[in-house]
């Protein structure tokens, strides 16, 4: 037993303890864009506190499977992903009617349609639907669609993030997206200009 | 109505939008951007939509939150 050793395993310690620090805050300055992401993907905004609450506690307790360097904000809605699921969001299947899908134009097309295609030139045309519309539509949407299109579209992931974070084939990011899109713009259609 | 040389820009305008076109899709959709009115109308609207549904439905984190969140932190102690 050589005399350094109780020096070298304090100093390993001292080390681990920096690590955490340094994990601990660099995820804390995350939460108001972890927040966002949450606040979309359920119901109300105490559900939405619960699982960021839930995930932070989940992630302090692992910070060690974290690979420094990597996608914190990607990791830490891996957690908040998995949890949600967990919590027994009901498993819900795309249901097998969803209304006839429209193309990616549809909504620009029927603001066209009602108001003249040069409407389109007008800047902050979108401005138009409202901001209850919008949160209504998106909480519309099928929960499989719906955490893609919030992923992507709220909190700014890259299709190969989301794929990461929901552990799906990026593919299937892709075709949720797409769809997702287009089932929001028909809904924000049907509300804002029926 | 049909537009039907648009079908094909209209999906490549999706991935133009997300920046996850390679290069020589990012060439195709931004030469037909240039020739196309009636893409690039619904080009910027879809842009303009983008960032619209970001900025609205994002909710700020509750005031409370964030204490919440600093005693879940064990390195404190």
């Amino acid at each position: 037993m050589g005399e350094e050793e109780p020096e070298i395993e304090g100093r390993r310690i001292a080390a681990e303890a920096r690590d955490r620090v340094r994990f601990e805050e660099e995820a804390l300055a995350l939460a108001d864009q972890v927040y966002r992401v949450a606040r979309r993907l359920v119901g109300t905004r105490e559900e939405a506190e619960d699982l960021v609450q839930d995930t932070y506690g989940r992630a302090f307790r692992s910070w060690r499977s974290y690979t420094p360097g990597t996608n914190l904000r990607a990791w830490l809605l891996r957690i908040l992903t998995n949890l949600n699921l967990d919590r027994g969001r009901k498993v819900q299947r795309t249901p097998d009617l969803l209304p006839i899908e429209e193309g990616d134009y549809y909504l620009a097309n029927k603001m066209a349609e009602s108001q003249g295609e040069q409407v389109l030139d007008q800047d902050r045309v979108v401005e138009k639907l409202s901001q209850d519309s919008i949160v209504t539509a998106l909480s519309s949407l099928p929960h499989d669609f719906r955490d893609t299109v919030v992923l992507v579209d709220i909190g700014e992931f890259s299709y190969a993030d989301a794929a990461q974070i929901l552990d799906i084939p990026i593919g299937t990011v892709m075709s949720r997206l797409h769809r997702g899109r287009r089932l929001l713009k028909q809904q924000l259609a049907e509300e804002t200009i029926a | 109505m049909s537009h039907g040389p648009c079908d094909a820009c209209e999906e490549l305008l999706q991935g133009y939008l997300d920046r996850e076109l390679t290069d020589s899709e990012v060439g195709q959709a931004e030469s037909h951007l240039d020739a196309c009115d009636y893409c690039r109308r619904r080009y910027r609207f879809e842009d303009d939509l983008r960032t619209y549904v970001r900025t609205t439905a994002a909710e700020r984190m509750p005031s409370g939150l964030m204490d919440k969140l600093t005693q879940l932190r064990s390195a404190d102690a």
